[in-house]
């Protein structure tokens, strides 16, 4: 096992590498000014170029590439030109921030989807397997936009019960520790602070949840049929085991492993794709500020930014492809 | 065994309904009170009432905490080192300016200085400042401490320059005539007299000198703040002002809270102000109609009349401080030619623009300066839509056969042009009517500014705002021979016109600077290097609760008069 994580773990120095690389040059290839965009409309064409200077974005490619490899193992993600700050020691709070939503929108979503993907297969064709699979089709082909402003509109504008925005309460804001507003509440033993970052999170959760959660009922259905009809199942059925033994013991193991996969890779796309649902609840995470970054051209956050979602993507890949071997030995690579 | 699954479903549902629950009565208020229209702001000042209590123990009752949404985060809280308006509207209640704009207008009155001479040849300014005012980190303020200022402003090599940071005081170099050493650098010297004394003598007059000093991008810092953050100050802003920073969470919120020692008792009203960025404009409309928020900026012109017959909420409009237009680049082929652009002037509708895009919330325009501008000329006779003008014209210039044109349109929406892919098509169709044939070419937004500041194009869309009141930004910026290749897109250049900016510039009787300006603005509709399209009103909305709010034309207003009913 060890060897294998160790494998898996060099196999990524090849991939980051290029990883930076492609970052690096989409950034460079979008048109466009960063210094004009920064001085705005009234800029002077010597402002222009003083700062063009000042930012060393007159080197010839190969020779920014190497500076920011060079920064970027030493630690060092750039600056920001926007905040003028170190990106490394801002970038936190929204990474922070797309993790918490990302985690309850994937347990939004396993909890919900795998359930409901459990008891469609076993009472195949009843009027529950109907429903949901009607539901889980709708809930692929909703537009996540759709689906938020929905939300909002009922459940905070009309029926009141729950906020419209952001993370917390900004009248009574919490100080954060780790970033992740519901644990800091904890640390702090703050309840009525823990509850309130959970009713913040429950629209934006299930706004970004839903996609995965339809995808992972129907996975997890699909594959929970294939196992149900399979010998070893049929076996334990005449050993007289309850159902329940049977599904969740027996058969849900075995049905697992392509919902794994589901499940991680949903979360990477959770990870990276959060930027609507960031942005119609005002979500400050990493979605926002490479978006944020985008429209400002601030290269530095644009290519860190990217460079951020793609690590944890590959690590999240790599988590999903040791789960699998634990959840199974016989896989091998 | 079936219950089992039923109860999971049940127990995840009930956990979302006690979290719906926990808002407490106040959810149950503001929904019955959606019902009855009579009651809304009752059951709305309720709701935060419950929210402060349920939410918030640490809040004593009675505490007036104001959230303003609005679109996007501050740049920096150094306001002179950014040109955005999302960052003054913050540092306008931190920092204070010498002087200080009047709530609606941009009228001077005092600020940190109390009084002002001018020199009768308006070389020297004296201003005398407010005795006993401090900083938030408790300092003095005095005139060392503007001197500091204004050198740092002035001076990249100056030790609070931060230029290795990347710091450009950008405005001050547009409001000053440049930086020290600069030909058109116009402060030359900054003497302290006493404490409480400065004067600034300038190398030649300046019209618009004491508007420059009301800017909110002018604000002074604590010099011990400089030398505590160093180039963090963008970050850590400690002025005079009526609220102090408290924290600031990127792209989410900035906190303020009341200077208990402001230099004018009683003031300011509120505990404290929250600065909140809801970049959705559906969301922040929702919040504001939950009553999670008391104040939104940046409303859809298509949401205001519901606005304005929804109980609980007000409706605001920002005077006209803008100018939207479509530029010609009078130095190409074929709109060199100044009958056909006289002609392409009477073919656009305007008012069809304004009806259309605007929600009605814009006045249609025929002078790049807006009209409650000193020196605005009314006189001016506006190019009244003419399709048969149009094409007599078009035909004295030589294109009775048609003739076709490129038109660059904007790709993001600005408050002067809410939405530029649309107003580039009735332009088109416009055109049409009177045979010119109107390609339209999109462009991200920095390669554009780019491209159109080095005359790329023939036709292009784009728009002006204000920032000082004083009607030298609009037209030197926009019109000037010297702006060509940065501010002046259409590349015009009228030695006539020049030499009226430049006196108006320089003079410092404000009458003789409005006629300069009036005559400028003749000549230049004569000369038509744009279609001046309109002049629009930016709407907002704040709930009832809010009183005293007076949105200012710069889009920075001080809050400090501002009060919560509960």
């Amino acid at each position: 096992m060890f060897a294998y994580i160790m494998r898996r773990l060099l196999m990524l120095i090849p991939v980051l590498i290029g990883m930076t690389l492609i970052t690096f040059s989409i950034v460079h290839l979008i048109p466009g000014n960063p210094a004009q965009v920064i001085l705005g409309e009234t800029a002077t064409a010597e402002a222009i170029e003083d700062l063009e200077e000042t930012m060393g974005i007159n080197e010839p490619y190969p020779i920014q590439y190497g500076i920011y490899v060079t920064d970027l193992l030493q630690g060092d993600l750039g600056t920001s030109l926007r905040s003028k700050s170190e990106i490394s020691s801002e970038i936190w709070p929204y990474i922070a921030a797309t993790f918490e939503l990302t985690f309850f929108a994937i347990i939004f979503a396993v909890f919900i989807g795998v359930n409901a993907g459990i008891i469609s297969a076993w009472k195949q064709n009843s009027w529950f397997d109907f429903l949901a699979m009607f539901f889980a089709l709708v809930g692929v082909s909703m537009p996540v936009f759709w689906l938020a402003l929905m939300e909002q509109w009922v459940f905070a504008q009309e029926l009141g019960w729950l906020p419209a925005y952001g993370r917390e309460n900004s009248r009574d804001p919490i100080a954060p520790i780790t970033y992740f507003y519901v644990l800091d509440s904890l640390i702090h033993l703050d309840f009525s602070r823990v509850i309130t970052s959970l009713r913040h999170l429950v629209l934006p959760s299930i706004a970004l949840g839903t996609i995965p959660m339809a995808i992972i009922a129907r996975m997890t259905r699909s594959s929970m049929l294939e196992v149900m009809n399979s010998d070893y199942i049929r076996t334990v059925r005449a050993k007289g085991s309850g159902q329940f033994m049977i599904i969740y013991k027996h058969a849900l193991k075995n049905a697992t492993i392509p919902v794994v996969t589901v499940i991680g890779l949903q979360t990477g796309v959770l990870l990276g794709g959060a930027i609507l649902t960031e942005t119609i609840f005002s979500w400050p995470g990493i979605g926002r500020y490479v978006y944020e970054a985008i429209s400002y051209r601030d290269y530095p956050v644009i290519q860190s930014g990217i460079l951020v979602i793609a690590v944890i993507f590959v690590f999240i890949n790599l988590i999903v492809d040791i789960l699998y071997k634990l959840i199974d030995p016989r896989i091998n690579y | 065994m079936k219950l089992k699954y039923s109860f999971l479903f049940a127990l995840m549902l009930a956990f979302i309904l006690v979290l719906a629950a926990c808002s407490g009565d106040g959810g149950a208020d503001s929904a019955s009170s959606e019902e009855e229209d009579g009651v809304e702001e009752e059951g709305d000042a309720e709701e935060s009432d419950d929210d402060a209590d349920s939410e918030a123990d640490t809040e004593a009752d009675g505490d007036q905490v104001l959230l303003f949404a609005r679109g996007g985060d501050s740049e920096s809280l150094d306001p002179s080192s950014t040109t955005d308006g999302e960052s003054s509207r913050v540092t306008v209640q931190v920092l204070e300016s010498l002087l200080q704009f009047e709530e609606d207008s941009f009228e001077l009155q005092p600020g940190l200085a109390h009084d002002w001479d001018v020199s009768g040849d308006g070389l020297n300014y004296t201003f005398y400042l407010e005795e006993g005012v401090t900083f938030h980190d408790g300092t003095d303020f005095n005139a060392d401490a503007v001197k500091t200022n204004f050198e740092r402003w002035s001076d990249p090599e100056h030790e609070y320059g931060f230029a290795d940071d990347n710091y450009v005081y950008s405005m001050y170099g547009t409001m000053f005539g440049g930086f020290k050493g600069d030909d058109g650098h116009v402060i030359d010297e900054i003497n302290v007299v006493n404490d409480h004394e400065i004067e600034f003598v300038l190398s030649q007059p300046l019209g618009f000198f004491l508007q420059n000093m009301g800017m909110s991008y002018f604000g002074i810092t604590s010099p011990a703040a400089f030398e505590e953050f160093g180039p963090e100050i963008n970050e850590n802003p400690v002025g005079t002002g009526p609220f102090e920073f408290v924290s600031w969470s990127k792209d989410d919120s900035i906190v303020l809270e009341k200077n208990e020692d402001y230099r004018i008792d009683g003031l300011p009203h509120l505990d404290q102000v929250v600065f909140e960025v809801v970049p959705d404009n559906a969301a922040r409309l929702i919040a504001l109609r939950s009553g999670e928020i008391d104040i939104m900026d940046g409303l859809n012109p298509d949401d205001a009349a519901g606005i304005e017959s929804e109980e609980g909420l007000e409706l605001f409009t920002r005077a006209e401080n803008n100018i939207g237009y479509l530029g010609f680049n009078v130095e190409k082929e074929p709109l060199d030619n100044p009958d056909l652009r006289h002609a392409i002037n009477y073919a656009i509708d305007k008012q069809a623009i304004a009806d259309a895009l605007y929600a009605g919330y814009a006045n249609t325009a025929k002078n790049p300066l807006p009209p409650s501008y000193m020196g605005y000329n009314d006189d001016v006779e506006a190019y009244e839509y003419d399709l048969d003008k149009a094409e007599e014209l078009l035909a004295e210039a030589g294109y009775e056969d048609g003739l076709e044109i490129e038109l660059w349109t904007m790709p993001v929406a600005r408050p002067y042009m809410p939405d530029p892919e649309t107003t580039a098509e009735i332009v088109q169709n416009n055109l049409a009517d009177i045979g010119i044939d109107v390609t339209i070419v999109r462009e991200e937004w920095a390669p554009y500014l780019d491209k159109t500041m080095d005359g790329e194009h023939e036709m292009y869309m784009l728009g002006w705002s204000g920032t000082n009141g004083d009607p030298d930004y609009f037209l030197s910026s926009l019109l000037h021979g010297d702006n060509i290749g940065s501010s002046n897109r259409e590349f015009y250049e009228n030695p006539e016109v020049d030499d009226l900016l430049d006196e108006a510039k320089r003079s410092v009787d404000q009458d003789e600077r409005a006629a300069f300006y009036q005559e400028a603005q003749a000549l230049i509709s004569e000369d038509s290097p744009m279609v001046t399209l309109v002049h629009s009103t930016p709407v907002l909305a704040t709930s009832s609760n809010v009183l005293n709010y007076v949105p200012h034309p710069s889009t920075s207003e001080p809050l400090t008069e501002v009060e919560l009913t509960n």
